[in-house]
């Protein structure tokens, strides 16, 4: 009993490490390679290596890098809340699992109905995703959610989804529905179907941006009115920001935490939605119905 | 002249920048619409106040957007437009 008790605490702790190496391989990569840079300086993601394909060269960024790492991370931090889960035991991690799992299951459910509860995986894991990786700012690494590539591939995916759903009543019923609710509205509707995946794209990637551009603006100012106040002081305390102690993580709790957390939120919301008021359900009830009927005639 | 002409695009580049971010103000005057009848309808019924919360938030991102696409605009329009535009002058002058 004692010896598979440790075995189990081992793999633990495995997993916890496994969880927390990521984000501090992070910082080590940024701190070895990332040149540094004083005062204004809004750059993109810095990048690591590129690769010579045929069509374009592949670029390996700071953005994938970080957004890998939180994969990783992420990946191993549910192993944990699930290793060693069983029936009717509540131990702690158990009942997080059950939680995190039944709000998003909710949340599915009453946004998308009974049809799509299959979805609750997808939707959390880009809730997660999105989450921590606008919170990696809080390291002080770059965030990946403010590299427009990364974030216009989820969007990409996900009008593939929509496309997808639509589709699901035949190709014909798909164009039929360009031609709604008058036949010379196709171009705006064909318009505003290209839009949605712009939209959440540039809708995600804009608040994160501009969260980090105005942090880096306030520290820089912060700077500058220090040296302006404190700049006669002796020695090194006239080149030590006492300004930039504190003010910035003020702003840091609205520009990171709150922003990162709502923009995730409204991102794997607004999935929901559209995915959901993409499939019109009652057609392909109707038509499923249709089809078993009439082999059962046959 | 050569000064003059990327003198020119850069003073263009902020001020198209500037002038995008005019955009700032739709959303604006929607957000604070929003936000104001989502108060008043707490006040009525403060016992739905979380649903009309998350409502509020997803309606303000969404009409967040326009000012988002002007901020783009605005970022490329800074950090992208001018090192493009004086690459195209450098090119025709040669």
């Amino acid at each position: 009993m004692s010896k598979s008790n440790t075995r189990f605490k081992i793999i633990d702790i495995l997993l916890l490490v496994m969880t927390i190496l990521p984000p501090v391989a992070g910082i080590v990569l940024k701190v070895l390679f990332v040149p540094h840079s004083d005062g204004i300086e809004i750059t993109g993601a810095h990048v690591f290596a590129s690769l010579d394909l045929p069509l374009m060269p592949l670029i390996i960024s700071e953005a994938q890098i970080n957004s890998w790492l939180v994969m990783i991370a992420l990946a191993f931090f549910c192993l944990y809340l699930t290793h060693g889960i069983r029936a009717h035991v509540d131990t702690k991690r158990a009942v997080i699992a059950e939680w995190i799992v039944e709000t998003i299951e909710k949340l599915v459910t009453e946004n998308m109905g009974e049809y799509f509860r299959g979805f609750a995986p997808f939707i959390c894991s880009i809730l997660a995703l999105s989450a921590f990786s606008s919170l990696m700012s809080l390291l002080g690494l770059f965030p990946p959610t403010s590299d427009l590539n990364v974030v216009a591939g989820w969007a990409l995916l996900v009008f593939f989804l929509i496309t997808y759903y639509k589709m699901k009543c035949g190709p014909l019923h798909y164009l039929k529905s360009f031609g709604e609710p008058v036949p010379f509205l196709a171009p705006l509707n064909i318009i505003s179907e290209v839009a949605t995946p712009v939209s959440m794209a540039f809708r995600h990637y804009g608040n994160i941006l501009s969260g980090t551009v105005i942090s880096v603006l306030i520290a820089a100012a912060l700077q500058g009115l220090t040296n302006l106040i404190f700049g006669n002081l002796p020695g090194i305390l006239g080149q030590f920001p006492f300004l930039r102690i504190g003010i910035p993580a003020v702003l840091s709790i609205y520009f990171d935490v709150f922003s990162g957390c709502l923009q995730a939120f409204i991102f794997a919301m607004l999935t929901m939605l559209y995915i959901g008021g993409a499939f019109p359900l009652e057609d392909y009830l109707k038509k499923k119905a249709a089809k078993t009927e009439k082999r059962l005639n046959t | 002249m050569l000064d003059l002409a990327i003198g020119i695009i850069l003073g263009g580049c902020a001020l198209g920048a500037g002038c995008a971010m005019i955009a700032g103000i739709g959303p604006g005057i929607g957000e604070g619409n929003a936000v104001a009848k989502a108060c008043e309808a707490i006040g009525r019924q403060p016992e739905c106040r979380s649903a009309v919360t998350t409502t509020m938030l997803m309606g303000c991102a969404v009409a967040e957007t326009t000012g988002l696409y002007a901020l783009v605009i605005a970022i490329l329009l800074i950090f992208v437009a001018p090192g493009r535009f004086v690459k195209i002058l450098l090119d025709a002058v040669k």
